[in-house]
């Protein structure tokens, strides 16, 4: 289902269909997460990727256009580099251990210790959480630090935004002025 | 014998193909395409699939999720999937939507300047800009005219 509807996207012209199916793709990873045992992230992915992140594509489009223009130069160099990224990719994941298994390395280094060290030292049942908060808790800082830094971008980027449409407006009004002015000369004389 | 270990080997790794195949097809969305707001929505589909990745590795057969009981009385015999990825990742979910936020007001200034945001005829628009320039400046620069 996450591949029909990620090829979905790849086809479609339409923006507006394609903002609604990346929150569809986002809630679907988010069932994915669940099946996964990670519901923190779940969550997050569904109120952050399938939430705000389409209502900012959506506004966006209301600014911009809602349709995309057929493609100009052929994809046959793009679907190139694709399959040959792909293909080492995959060739990279044969050494992987199998899907859920016990001993692989990710299982045997830090994260029986977070687990058996979290009752005793944060005292909070979800691990996750104590790790987020406590363990790396310098992490989540540099996460609210980027945030703060992003959120400044885009309040810089938007906020003549306004003003140049008013004074756009402003100059239309004087050009509508100035043809009614003239009608009027026009019809006096 | 041999048929069954290439099975379970099929069905090992099924996941981070699957993967694979999600990343490449938000990476040929990024490359192929010309909307910047497709590339954008293409970018957050390569992005999923990389989290997706991650969390697939912190996956325990008959494990359950790292959340302890309310009286903290641990059952030793219950298997608890690895939190690691899931913090990690969920610090990647928070800073990727702050870059998705910078690219679309990045592409709403794009389209009041040029009028539009399609890749080509901003490229038009930027070879006519700079012919301009040549024009206007080129002989002060002391190069073309």
């Amino acid at each position: 289902m996450l591949v029909v509807t990620a090829l979905a996207i790849v086809r479609l012209r339409n923006l507006f269909a394609v903002a609604m199916l990346s929150g569809v793709f986002s809630l679907l990873s988010a069932l994915l997460f669940v099946a996964m045992d990670a519901v923190d992230v779940a969550f997050t992915e569904a109120a952050v990727g399938a939430g705000i992140s389409t209502v900012l594509v959506l506004g966006t489009l209301a600014l911009t256009s809602r349709v995309e223009k057929p493609a100009s130069h052929s994809p046959l160099l793009p679907l190139f580099v694709v399959f040959v990224t792909g293909a080492v990719l995959i060739y990279g994941t044969l050494d992987m251990p199998n899907f859920g298994s016990a001993d692989a390395p990710a299982m045997t280094h830090v994260a029986p210790d977070y687990l058996k060290r979290t009752p005793e030292e944060i005292d909070v049942p979800n691990v996750v959480t104590a790790i987020l908060a406590s363990y790396r808790g310098y992490d989540t800082m540099g996460e609210t630090a980027v945030v703060f830094t992003a959120g400044i971008g885009v309040l810089l980027l938007m906020s003549g935004l306004r003003r140049r449409r008013e004074d756009d407006d402003d100059d239309d009004d004087d050009a509508d002025a100035d043809a009614q002015g003239a009608e009027e000369e026009g019809g006096v004389y | 014998m041999g048929d069954s270990a290439t099975f379970e080997f099929v069905v090992g790794h099924a996941n981070y193909w699957l993967f694979s195949v999600l990343m490449m097809t938000g990476l040929y969305v990024v490359v192929a395409r010309g909307n910047l707001v497709k590339k954008i929505v293409g970018l957050n589909m390569f992005q999923t699939s990389v989290f997706m990745l991650y969390i697939s590795m912190g996956r325990v057969d008959g494990g359950t999720a790292p959340i302890f009981p309310v009286d903290m009385e641990i059952d030793p015999a219950v298997i608890y999937s690895n939190p690691l990825p899931h913090v990690l990742i969920l610090t990647a979910i928070v800073v990727g939507i702050a870059t998705t936020a910078l690219g679309l007001s990045l592409i709403i200034r794009i389209r009041e300047e040029f009028g539009t945001i399609e890749e080509d005829d901003i490229l038009v628009a930027e070879r006519i800009l700079a012919a301009e320039d040549d024009k206007a400046h080129g002989e002060a620069m002391g190069g073309r005219t």
